[in-house]
């Protein structure tokens, strides 16, 4: 009976140390190369931060390249990337090229938290940018503080990434959740006051954030039903007839939706189904055109199309895909067609190359061999009035990490998105009243 | 100068090796990378976990698709207590422990009742439905975006500047050591042979003065406490809890671990921990070699580990720990006369040991 | 009624082979892709079920022989594994096959509630024609199971193999049609519910969260079971849902589950009474 015990903690102590081999074998790589962080405002190009060398800028990323988050999703890092590669086609940022690296998490924060240290520790880029979600990003928010690794433009429309304080590292860019909701929602009240009103939401932070909106702008006597769904396991999986039949049930002839676009469509068909036809108003993140119609257009076998979403009113804070006319539509259709073909043209390859764009604004801005401070200091001094493909302002300042701070108003209309409607901007607070903005957009830089 | 029979007592044997092992692997950590022993830490918190589920499942035959919501239960207390309550990390661990435990017994109580798929249907329910709650008690448990968790302050007579990675390295192994010391004494006491007995025939253990229920409830309150432990370093390492880690595909990932690696041997369940983090990061590197398309080459990826774990289980039946034993035994048998192993740690090859009795998959413990 | 079909195949597999196929969604969702792509190809909506469902048997069949074979004779866990891996491989090919966009099915009725008096009741002409299509199987299944000696064959091989084997049943080929049909229902209950969850690479992963329970509430051995299994988690999701808010629809279903089988440990509808010490 001796043997036993003899052999199994011998092999218990050989396994414990093959922890340790393992490790070793794949470690290596960890020269953390901390190079001279002077200032460096002459001509020449110096390695002036880690990932940052005299020809090149590693940056990284992660995104749900796989899993539930992928569709759709998974198409933003490929434009930010063809972005980039036109941008290095075209000279670089200050004669540097940008290497992206963006890798998968599956939309799993262990996985996020696993690949970001990665990217920092052993690729040590220089800067975690446009990072996506809300779980997954938050996995890694105070280690990127701890290691001062700025982080540009989470790609999330949570309010947690405007705080400068505690995260000074950190930079959101799309107009978030509760902005949005005040700007629907006001829009709601200049067009149909008085009318009874429906709230459809996602339970988490997107729906709630919109909500809130919501309800900063409209007279909680005159919302009739308040309705949500689960998002983080099955809730799609039944269907949303249980809670559209509520929201007609109660009367509302205007129905406020923050929904992700699979419910945005499961929506659309539970009203079909039982003939309810109220206003629509969409969160952007839910009223992408050809994700709906693709959803919808085949309901009808194709003989009334896209008819279901046709009147949907939703918002956006970057010019639609559809609008051809606009010049910066115009370059990133082409820089699509040329770098990045085989994926879709819809408004998540708009927004990668949008949200890539600004980087390559930030990185002008910063001068021509930045330190990692140098960029954070170059987002809040001039990132406030950064123009571009943005119809409104972003809301960066010492005092706010905010991205866009409004959106214009659009409607659905077979396949294509039409923006004709007023431009708002607010703030996230309470007493900031929605105003109109009025500022245009400048036309694409003809060199890079 | 100890007797041999005093060093061949299990619990004084197992103490011995896994001091020297931790003392080498706490100065191994010093020569990797800050991401290394990020890894480790890890590694650590799925090898503790699948360890728990592995005695449970290999050693008492209950499965368990749940053991990520056990881990959610060590997770969160461990962002309460160390983030918010500031209690030193020792006691926080103890307690992350404790009160998976204590799901573990109430799970328990409910599973004695229940067998195979039916046991893994009420389990996966616990692994779906227990995250989501923490929506429900948002304001204590931070609801969607769940709660920070501050990664532990490297002790102060480190220094300012010691990586805290590399104290975290520290303290996950040494957790790993403590849990696999205790389980290794724990299956080779009566308590061992009992949850063996109750796998094999519950009638006969019954019969033989077992109490098969209390026995069951036993083997899930400490698979529990380990998978609470595994959570606690979890959330450490990653800094967050939020429901979006503990899925199912966390359960499942344990489970996965735990077979792959070798059901019912603690050695298993470090094959298993590391496979665990290192076969993402290898099909990864493996399908990026063939520059396709991201999205494609993420997506190969991810089927390679599909693939992985069908061939590993289809030319191992016993799990990893199996394959390593045969390749052992095929080494041993060819070089019979040589010595019988490498000089490592002292820690001679048993004299006399050519086959050891090893029938019914995955009965074996080590 | 969504939840059913997958439980049925589900049950199915389990009555002729004694393994739950975690993959079981995944093929599914597998088939449709099938089905998506004749109908791409200007096929219609009857020609593109003929050949997900014939894909399916093949691909039940296939499966069975080259995976699920090896491990029969190992532990049951193994089996769960490969099923595992094959739920992972599957999904990853799919996304590489026809990319990872969500995609819409064509439903072949109308979805347009029907008229009840002047109101329009969430009934659809296409809820009604699932509705039938999920009875026939299920009572297709019952009579396979209960009146024929092919389905006596399949449960004596999936229970007793070597008595069924010295009895002359030709166990391997008995274990392989199980799975074949398993597929053929699972790929029916894809087809099915497409129009109404969409389709993409992973949506079906949480439909057979729900058919799993479903059926182990139903009890494993019993269509009927299955389907009654799946109505109940139907309709427990919308009350649950309805009284206590939507973000504890889940939980409260799994809560129903655990209830369920702390009173019947081996679900609703099995008959066999439960082993106790």
């Amino acid at each position: 009976m001796n043997i036993r015990p003899n052999r199994s903690a011998w092999r218990l102590g050989a396994v414990v140390a093959v922890i340790g081999l393992v490790a070793a074998a794949c470690g290596g790589s960890s020269s953390n190369s901390t190079n001279s962080t002077t200032a460096n405002t002459s001509g020449t190009n110096t390695a002036s931060a880690p990932g940052i060398t005299a020809t090149t800028i590693t940056i990284g990323s992660h995104q749900p390249l796989t899993g539930p988050a992928a569709p759709g999703y998974s198409e933003i890092a490929p434009a930010s990337n063809a972005l980039f590669k036109y941008v290095n086609a075209h000279g670089g940022v200050d004669g540097r090229s940008i290497n992206y690296i963006y890798e998968d998490d599956g939309y799993n924060p262990a996985n996020t938290a696993t690949v970001v240290r990665k990217l920092v520790l052993q690729d040590n880029v220089f800067a975690i940018f446009n990072g996506l979600g809300t779980p997954t990003h938050q996995a890694v928010l105070s280690f990127l503080q701890t290691e001062k690794v700025p982080d540009l433009f989470v790609a999330s429309g949570c309010d947690c990434w405007d705080n400068p304080t505690q995260d000074p590292e950190t930079f959101g860019f799309q107009t978030d959740y509760t902005i949005e909701g005040k700007v629907l929602a006001s829009y709601e009240q200049a067009h149909y006051k008085g009318e009874k009103v429906g709230y459809l939401f996602q339970n988490d932070d997107f729906g709630q954030g919109g909500v809130k909106g919501f309800d900063q702008e409209i007279p909680s006597s005159d919302v009739v039903s308040r309705q949500s769904y689960d998002a983080t396991a099955a809730g799609l999986a039944n269907g949303l007839g249980n809670q559209v039949s509520a929201i007609k049930a109660a009367g509302a002839k205007v129905v406020m939706l923050d929904t992700i676009p699979v419910a945005t469509a499961l929506t659309l068909l539970a009203a079909a189904e039982i003939g309810y036809n109220p206003v629509w108003i969409v969160s952007s993140v839910g009223g992408d055109p050809p994700t709906l119609s693709g959803l919808l257009s085949s309901i009808s076998k194709g003989k009334a199309g896209a008819s279901l979403e046709n009147g949907v009113i939703s918002a956006s804070y970057l010019p639609s895909f559809s609008d051809t006319a606009n010049p910066w539509i115009a370059l990133f259709k082409s820089i699509h067609d040329q770098y990045d073909a085989s994926e879709p043209w819809d408004g998540n390859t708009v927004y990668g190359m949008a949200v890539a764009y600004t980087f390559v604004q930030t990185m002008k801005a910063a001068g021509r061999n930045p330190t990692r401070a140098d960029v954070l200091k170059a987002l809040e001094t001039d990132g406030g009035s950064f123009t571009g493909p943005g119809l409104v302002p972003f809301g960066y300042s010492t005092s706010h990490h905010n991205g866009y701070v409004g959106e214009q108003m659009g409607v659905v209309e077979n396949g294509a998105f039409n923006m004709s409607g007023p431009v708002y901007r607010t703030t996230d607070s309470s007493g900031t009243p929605v105003t109109t903005y009025s500022g245009t957009q400048p036309a694409p830089p003809t060199s890079f | 100068m100890l007797s041999a029979g005093f060093l061949r007592r299990p619990l004084v044997r197992h103490l011995v090796i896994a001091v020297v092992l931790v003392v080498v692997l706490f100065l191994v950590t010093g020569i990797l990378s800050s991401y290394n022993n990020f890894q480790i830490a890890l590694i650590a918190s799925y090898v503790i976990a699948v360890a728990g589920l592995s005695l449970l499942t290999g050693l008492n035959g209950q499965i368990s698709l749940g053991h990520g919501a056990f881990m959610a239960v060590g997770a969160y207390t461990t962002a309460l207590l160390e983030t918010h309550q500031h209690w030193p990390l020792a006691l926080v661990l103890a307690l992350s422990a404790v009160t998976a435990a204590a799901a573990g017994l109430v799970t328990g109580l409910g599973a004695a009742r229940l067998r195979g798929p039916y046991l893994a249907g009420a389990t996966l329910a616990l692994a779906v439905g227990l995250p989501e709650l923490t929506i429900k008690f948002t304001s204590t448990l931070g609801g969607e975006s769940g709660l920070p968790v501050n990664p532990p302050p490297p002790v102060s007579f480190l220094g300012a500047s010691f990586d805290p990675n590399r104290y975290l390295a520290w303290v996950s192994i040494l957790c790993v050591a403590v849990t696999l010391v205790l389980l290794a004494n724990l299956v080779t006491s009566r308590f061992g042979r009992d949850f063996r007995a109750v796998r094999d025939d519950e009638i006969a253990a019954s019969l033989s003065g077992i109490r098969v229920a209390g026995n069951q409830v036993l083997a899930f309150v400490v698979s529990a406490a380990c998978a609470g432990l595994g959570g606690a370093i979890y959330a450490l390492a990653t800094g967050i809890v939020n429901p979006a880690g503990f899925t199912l595909v966390l359960s499942i990932a344990i489970l996965t671990g735990t077979v792959i690696g070798g059901l019912g041997t603690l050695a298993g369940a470090v094959w298993g921990g590391i496979l665990l983090v290192y076969l993402p990061r290898w099909s990864e590197s493996l399908s990026n070699g063939f520059k396709l398309n991201k999205v494609v080459s993420s997506n190969l990826s991810l089927g390679l580990y599909g693939v992985v774990l069908i061939v590993v289980i289809l030319a191992f039946p016993a799990g990893l720990q199996g394959g390593v034993r045969q390749a052992g035994r095929a080494l041993r048998s060819r070089f019979m006369s040589g010595p019988g192993s490498s000089g490592s740690t002292g820690a001679a090859a048993p004299a006399g040991v050519s086959t050891p009795v090893a029938s019914g998959g995955g009965g074996e413990t080590s | 009624m969504v939840y059913a079909a997958m439980a049925m195949a589900l049950v199915l597999i389990w009555r002729a082979t004694r393994v739950v196929n975690f993959a079981q969604g995944a093929m599914a969702m597998f088939s449709t892709y099938v089905a998506v792509s004749v109908i791409d190809r200007g096929g219609d909506y009857w020609e593109a079920l003929v050949v997900a469902l014939a894909f399916g048997f093949v691909a039940g069949a296939v499966v069975e022989r080259v995976l699920v074979r090896p491990v029969e004779s190992k532990p049951p866990l193994n089996a769960v594994i490969v099923t595992l891996g094959l739920l992972i491989l599957v999904e990853s090919a799919a996304a590489m096959i026809w990319g990872d966009s969500v995609r819409s099915y064509p439903a072949r009725f109308s979805q347009t509630g029907l008229k009840l008096g002047s109101q329009r009741v969430a009934l659809s002409p296409f809820d009604l024609y699932i509705i039938g299509a999920v009875l026939v199987v299920m009572a297709g299944l019952v009579i396979l199971f209960r009146a024929t000696s092919l389905g006596l064959r399949m449960r004596a091989s999936a229970f007793e193999p070597e008595v069924a084997r010295l009895l002359g049943v030709r166990v391997g080929r008995m274990l392989t049609l199980g799975w074949a049909l398993a597929a053929v229902v699972g790929s029916l209950g894809g087809i099915l519910v497409a129009p109404k969850v969409f389709l993409d690479p992973n949506n079906m992963d949480d439909v057979l969260v729900y058919a799993f329970t479903a059926a182990i509430v139903g009890g494993l051995d019993s269509p009927v079971g299955a389907l009654v299994g799946g109505v109940g988690m139907g309709l427990s999701l919308s009350y649950v849902g309805g009284y206590l808010g939507y973000s504890l629809e889940t939980v409260g279903a799994f809560v129903i589950l655990i209830v369920v089988l702390m009173v019947r440990p081996e679900g609703l509808f099995t008959t066999t009474t439960p082993r106790r010490v």
